[in-house]
């Protein structure tokens, strides 16, 4: 009865073994933005943390600290772990791999061994399979048909043979995870604005694959700077695709310190010749000594007179 | 709050923009690269805790008995705490379009509050403004859709410089109306003769004066002072100077060569944004910017309101009303050299 038993009082004195035995942490917040207040009682955020996962970039994705937190280490994450081991992924890989993709941890196991299998089955090696996982950490978790499905795709878009469509695919997985409209898109403006023929863009393709999914008013704009102002016929640009991954900003700057020297030469039969990749892709100090032969100092004052 | 980390990064600063590139961008720019900087500085260590773990009994057998250790505490780890620094205050000067270029003042953590100050000393800024006879385009640049063609053999330097004469003419007229000063005072006509009146409120656009650099038809080059414009202002203004000569011109240039007190030396090119030239820059521009604006508005540290010091009610009432005093009648400590003579 509620009456008989009165409830016993904070200010009772009570011997030491009790007292030891008490046991007042203050509370796990039931609701919290962040997995800072969990990360000392759970096991499997302390283990993921070890392993090197960031758990600050974990916490700011749709719903992956709720899934981590429901999870428990010995029954569901260790199978994981050791399966991704298994496809080939090093100890120190694992980290920055479950930080951009958590929910693989909360993926069926059969249904990831299926995936890989069927990867096998398309003559995709070991160490290509487990590049690929590690460069596109969503990989695994599209399904067999969808995965089937984009092959095919780019095999048919690029017209390239199979083997170096899969060469393709393993230097740039996220092929295969993004979106394909851009994609298409991409191809046709290419073809249609750009100017370029089938064989052309095949080769630009298999060079730099990463036109297909830059944004296609940077393509037409840097484009439009080296075909017009800088005048490279279409020739020099299947020949160095590179350029069109670079800056606009850069190659401008560039462009117009090697102009206003007098050193501006992008044609291999004339003597001076500067060609476009290492217009583009060396460091300022190497291009100034090198291409340039001018001064860092000189350069910096150029750029202030633009 | 570790507000703006270590000593010196609080102030002003100026960055060189380059064209075709909005302002906005280049702000974000050097606030992500001053970001990477500062959170690769090594962390301090997470703090520790005593807890009691179960270790094996050093008896022997099943028992389980509590030690305490000191172990780390996780949620201060780098991994789950984050980046120590997420954001930087960077506040912007005067703004600049995308295809202008030139001067552009940011200004760092405390250093935003002089940004106001320095807008409300009314300084001028420089531009070298190239252009172009013979087209006319819809928004005045050369990269707009043509409008008309015209010829430009009629023109010459003269012609040029008259029509030069008249904006200034004007302009100066403008100047006196808006700058609020009494012109029968024999103080209004000392500032005049020395150059140093300037509007110090709200007033349209003023250009302080121009010069013709360059002329070789059909580009043409011209330096102007100006005082509350944009850069759309001054190529609308190219465009009408070659209606004026009976022709039409377009803008092919807009390059701020000095905001205030910053040069086109102070500002800082692409390649040395990083937080140490930034950290000298603003050490080097810092004795500038405080004699401007204590000659101008009689803040600082010599001015008497400083030292009387507190930050009381009335003192900041007194202040204003000191601020109010000076711009109003103009008194002769008031020397304001922001007008450099013209060569």
């Amino acid at each position: 009865d509620w009456d008989d038993i009165p409830p016993s009082s904070a200010l009772e004195v009570i011997s030491e073994e009790e007292a030891v035995q008490i046991i007042a942490e203050p509370l796990v917040p039931l609701q919290s933005s962040t997995l800072r207040d969990y990360v000392d009682h759970s096991e499997t955020l302390e283990k993921l943390v070890q392993l090197g996962v960031d758990l600050s970039q974990v916490e700011k994705r749709h719903k992956a600290g709720q899934l981590l937190l429901t999870l428990d280490f010995e029954k569901n994450v260790k199978k994981i772990l050791l399966f991704l081991k298994d496809v080939g992924l090093e100890d120190n890989q694992l980290g920055p791999f479950l930080t951009k993709n958590p929910y693989i941890l909360g993926e069926d196991l059969e249904a990831l061994e299926t995936r890989v299998a069927y990867l096998k089955s398309k003559k995709f090696g070991q160490s290509e399979i487990a590049q690929m996982v590690s460069r596109a950490p969503y990989l695994l978790l599209f399904s067999v048909e969808r995965l089937d499905n984009r092959l095919g795709f780019f095999k048919n878009e690029l017209g390239l043979s199979v083997k170096k469509t899969k060469d393709l695919v393993i230097r740039l997985p996220r092929l295969l995870t993004g979106k394909l409209e851009p994609v298409k898109e991409n191809l046709q403006v290419c073809q249609i604005e750009l100017g370029f023929q089938r064989n052309e863009i095949q080769q630009i393709v298999y060079k730099t694959p990463k036109i297909l999914t830059a944004s296609k008013k940077r393509l037409k704009q840097t484009f439009d700077y080296l075909h017009n102002i800088m005048g490279i016929p279409h020739h020099m640009l299947t020949r160095f695709p590179q350029v069109f991954n670079s800056k606009l900003l850069r190659i401008r700057e560039r462009h117009m310190f090697l102009a206003f020297l007098g050193r501006a030469q992008y044609d291999p039969a004339q003597p001076s010749y500067i060609s476009l990749d290492q217009l583009v892709s060396l460091p300022d100090e190497v291009f100034c000594t090198e291409i340039a032969k001018a001064s860092m100092q000189d350069f910096e004052n150029f750029l202030k007179t633009l | 709050m570790a507000a703006a980390g270590r000593p010196g990064l609080a102030g002003l600063f100026a960055v060189y923009k380059p064209a075709g590139v909005a302002w906005g961008r280049v702000r974000d720019a050097v606030e992500t690269r001053l970001l990477r900087e500062l959170n690769a500085a090594p962390v301090r260590a997470p703090r520790q805790r005593v807890r009691f773990l179960p270790a094996p009994a050093p008896g022997g057998g099943g028992a389980v008995e509590l030690v305490a250790a000191r172990v780390p505490v996780l949620a201060d780890h780098p991994l789950v705490r984050g980046p120590r620094f997420k954001k930087l205050k960077i506040g912007a000067g005067h703004r600049l379009d995308v295809k202008a270029s030139g001067v552009f003042v940011l200004g760092v953590g405390h250093g935003n509050k002089l940004l106001t100050d320095l807008y409300n000393c009314h300084l001028t800024k420089v531009y070298i403004v190239g252009g172009l006879f013979g087209k006319a385009t819809d928004d005045f640049s050369d990269t707009g859709n043509l409008v008309e063609k015209t010829t430009f053999d009629h023109i010459t330097r003269e012609k040029l410089e008259r029509i030069l004469a008249v904006i200034q003419g004007t302009n100066q007229k403008a100047l006196l109306m808006y700058s609020n000063i009494d012109m029968k005072t024999q103080e209004a006509y000392e500032l005049a003769v020395k150059g140093l009146i300037r509007p110090m409120g709200k007033c349209p656009p003023i250009i302080t004066a121009v010069r013709c650099l360059h002329f070789a038809l059909p580009e043409f080059q011209l330096e102007i002072h100006c005082l509350h414009e944009t850069q759309q202002y001054l190529r609308k203004m190219v465009h009408e100077m070659g209606l004026e000569l009976k022709s039409s011109a377009v803008c092919t240039q807009v390059r701020r060569i000095r905001d205030g007190v910053f040069t086109v030396d102070d500002a800082l090119p692409r390649t040395q944004w990083n937080l140490q030239s930034i950290q000298e820059a603003i050490q080097n521009c810092q004795l500038k910017v405080e004699t401007e604006l204590e000659k101008t508005l009689g803040h600082g540290k010599s001015s008497p309101l400083y030292q009387l010091g507190g930050d009381t009610a009335e003192h900041a009432l007194a202040a204003a009303e000191y601020d109010r005093d000076v711009m109003d009648s103009r008194r002769k400590e008031v020397n304001c050299s922001s007008l450099p003579p013209f060569p």
